[in-house]
């Protein structure tokens, strides 16, 4: 009986949770907002997993009902009603102990969730189709009749019939187009939904006076079946969007990071960092990031900031020292004191000229616009033009209408209004599949039109982790020996010196008793004396030596080792570099790293335009002088630093280790060790905008042979229906081939 | 012309109903998570909540 209840609970909080229009909201959200949490679920990709989640979900205390979501990646747990509110810290830890990494959603992102817009649209097209369908039944009795006729009886049923049907439909469903329509004439513009509205309403007032005087021609059928694959072109492209803002959501969610906030009273509490106020006190252990901006309150530690400032090498900071969120405290625990709200902090500042930058991009306007705006002025005269000649001719102010009427439909672009979602829509599948999610609904035209690629050093040409570079002449016992010593620290460079060591004998355990000062380094009293591994300082080296290596190992009664250090590059860098510079692209480096850093990093990965050392307004700088220069840049970066260059190049795209910031402003996003989804997707992206072209193709080819015959008065609703119908499924599956199609990426 | 008065608006009823369940299946959330749907059909049992002080 358990089972029962639970599923009803669930039905019935479900339908609360979901707030109708009718509904007052006031009412509703109050209770179940303070009882309904979403959660992001990384990794559930199957059936059992599924059950895994919304298993572990129920065992967590207080909980009424846990219901998985399998294609958008989320759980809904609705609390009992007694429970308390922001009880997610233990349904992370239960998802974590079943296997997966989880998130809390922003309440305002699960509300966006709700209104998804591409619903009420699949309504309207339910609706559009019952009605296309129905008469286009009563269409073609009445066209097949055998002459009927317009005084006969059955032939002026079916015409009222399909009027009875058709307008309450075309009302209803249309609405989308109308509404879009009467924005743009109240502003004194024009969009394609101008003639597609007129041509509706003109169609089904002209039809139902026709009906009313028992005229034979009646255009209901070719009206609702336009709405009808108007609505699938809608329909297509709302959810790309929907579905490509959902996963960036999620993907955000789940980086989102935990501060732990110590109060007043000195009790510790877990907060998402996004709920952060300056003044809060917060205490991060070692190998966390820094969930806020703010400065050091106690305690001394080191800092590794290359995803914020692309700098390799550890910063110390002491008390009052400043610190990033999304840096990594590398040394030992310290409490800091968030400022992250003055309008000086790093965040700020990178926000500020994000904004700028992404007010340029902007004023882009879309393929499909681009053509609409050039369709729509041509199609209205074009009608006019019918209308005023068959009036010259004589043919009466009826038939003239009818016949630009006729133009009206046959010009309607369904096949345009499904050209370019339709692509969109298999390209962003065949993306999904390769781990490449598309976030910016135009970015795969703007990334179609890009000539020069500009990559960050850091953590996007390189992996982001420090290996050991001279492993080769270090001998097996003093690796051994430094190992056991380096295992005992979460620095970056200490962890590189336990992986060489792992890689040439298996397995590293660490000594026991080894003590670390945080900036400093390693150090364990053995019985032939004290063994240290750090900085030349710590180890007691003069400066001659202090520069020439990271890190230095000595033991008493041998020379001191040293230990160098470099950021391997991803392993197909040089491949993927190589394949865009054989498409014709350019390739610059951009890296606020050192000088040498990057020389070396460029020179490996066969990048011979590098600059190194700058800031984020240099960066954006450069990215401004190469589009002065009328180049197309597509930026592929991940620091904090970037952001704003992601948001001013003309395209961007970010690996799924970037920082929140950079993926936010990124138009793609993608996941794993490698950088070769960078070709993939402008391969993608450029046969994607060769098969809208060709689909703008169809689309104006069919019109070039249509448009005569509606001019010329030969086109029967039938006709124009049928036409209509083929033109939108050749376009339709020509899109379908881009999911399978073999790429090879071609300037 | 009888059957016509009787065979249309059963045809129209029919094709009422079929959209009457869909637009009712969309509103219920059903579309919500096809991914989802395809392996719950599967399964034999949904995961029951433990009872409570167990």
């Amino acid at each position: 009986m358990a089972r029962t209840i639970a599923a009803d609970a669930l039905g019935v909080e479900f339908k609360n949770a979901q707030p109708e229009a009718a509904s007052s909201p006031e009412n509703i959200r109050a209770p179940s907002a303070s009882r309904t949490i979403t959660l992001a679920v990384e990794d559930m990709h199957c059936g059992g997993c599924m059950r895994k989640v919304e298993t572990a979900l129920l065992g967590v205390p207080g909980v009424a009902a846990a219901r998985a979501n399998l294609s958008a990646r989320r759980a809904t747990v609705i609390f009992d009603r007694g429970a308390g509110v922001g009880a997610v810290a233990p349904l992370v830890d239960a998802l974590d102990k079943a296997g997966f990494k989880a998130a809390e959603l922003a309440p305002e992102t699960v509300d966006n969730e709700k209104n998804n817009p591409a619903r009420p649209l699949l309504a309207r097209l339910a609706v559009a189709g019952f009605a296309a369908a129905n008469i286009m039944l009563l269409s073609v009795s009445v066209w097949s009749g055998k002459g009927g006729g317009a005084g006969d009886p059955t032939h002026a049923l079916f015409h009222w019939l399909s009027a009875v049907i058709a307008l309450p439909v075309v009302a209803y469903a249309g609405q989308p187009f109308f509404s879009s329509a009467w924005g743009v004439l109240k502003r004194g513009r024009v969009n394609m939904d101008v003639p597609i509205s007129l041509a509706i309403w003109l169609s089904a007032i002209m039809s139902l006076y026709q009906t009313f005087r028992g005229t034979d021609q009646v255009y209901f059928d070719a009206c609702v079946t336009l709405l009808f694959f108007l609505l699938i072109g809608r329909y297509l492209d709302q959810r790309v969007r929907v579905k490509a803002r959902g996963a960036a959501e999620n993907l955000i969610g789940l980086q989102s990071r935990w501060a732990h906030v110590i109060a007043q009273d000195g009790t510790v509490e877990r907060l998402p960092s996004r709920l952060v106020e300056p003044g809060m006190r917060i205490a991060v252990a070692a190998g966390e990031r820094f969930p806020a901006d703010g400065v050091i309150a106690s305690g001394t530690t080191t800092v590794d900031e290359s995803l914020i400032t692309g700098e390799t090498t550890p910063r110390t900071a002491a008390v009052d020292a400043v610190v990033y969120a999304g840096s990594v405290n590398l040394g030992g625990p310290v409490e800091m004191e968030a400022r992250a709200a003055e309008s000086d902090t790093l965040l700020a500042q990178i926000g500020r000229l994000m904004a700028t930058a992404e007010q340029a991009r902007g004023r882009y306007v879309r393929l499909a616009d681009r053509a609409a705006r050039f369709y729509a002025p041509m199609v209205h005269s074009l009608a006019l033009a019918s209308f005023i000649g068959w009036m010259i001719a004589g043919a009466g102010w009826e038939h003239s209408l009818t016949i630009a009427i006729a133009v009206l439909i046959i010009t309607c672009p369904c096949a345009l209004a499904l050209a370019v979602p339709a692509v969109q829509v298999a390209a962003s599948a065949r993306l999904f599949d390769k781990g490449i999610l598309l976030k910016a609904p135009d970015g795969l035209e703007r990334l179609a039109e890009t000539d020069v690629a500009v990559f960050d050093k850091t953590g996007t040409l390189t992996a982001g982790i420090p290996s050991l570079a001279n492993g080769d002449t270090i001998d097996d016992a003093t690796l051994k020996a430094a190992s056991a010593l380096a295992a005992a620290s979460r620095h970056p460079y200490a962890q590189a010196v336990a992986q060489a060591a792992k890689a040439r004998f298996g397995a590293v355990s660490a000594a026991g008793g080894v003590e670390e000062k945080p900036g400093f380094g390693l150090r364990w009293a053995t019985d032939g004396g004290e063994e240290r591994l750090g900085s030349a300082a710590w180890c007691g080296l003069d400066d001659a030596q202090a520069s020439s290596a990271s890190l230095w190992y000595t033991r008493p009664g041998a020379a001191p080792v040293a230990f160098r250090f470099e950021d391997k590059l991803r392993e197909d860098a040089a491949v993927t570099v190589d394949a865009l510079t054989r498409a014709g692209y350019r390739v610059e480096l951009l890296s606020g790293d050192r000088i040498e850093a990057v020389a070396s990093a460029a020179s490996a990965a066969h990048i011979a335009d590098w600059r190194a050392g700058l800031k984020p307004d240099e960066k954006i700088a450069r990215l401004d002088k190469l589009k002065a220069e009328g180049h197309r840049v597509l930026m592929v970066g991940d620091g904090l630093n970037d952001a704003p260059a992601l948001a001013a190049a003309h395209a961007s795209a970010s690996p799924s280790s970037a920082a929140d910031i950079s993926q936010t402003a990124s138009d793609a996003v993608f996941q794993g060790a490698k950088l070769s989804p960078v070709v993939e997707l402008l391969a993608t992206a450029k046969k994607a905008r060769r098969m809208s072209f060709q689909n703008f193709a169809i689309a104006f080819g069919y019109n070039i042979v249509f448009v005569p015959l509606a001019i010329a008065g030969f086109v029967n609703p039938l006709v124009a229906a049928i036409a209509m119908s083929t033109s939108s499924i050749l376009v339709t599956l020509n899109a379908v081939r881009l999911r399978t199609a073999k790429l090879e990426i071609k300037a | 012309m009888t059957s016509l008065a009787w065979l249309i608006p059963i045809a129209l009823f029919l094709g009422a109903l079929g959209l009457g369940g869909f637009i009712w299946a969309l509103k219920s959330g059903q579309y919500e998570d096809l991914d989802g749907a395809a392996w719950r059909a599967l399964e034999d049992d949904p995961p029951e909540k433990p009872q409570a002080g167990v």
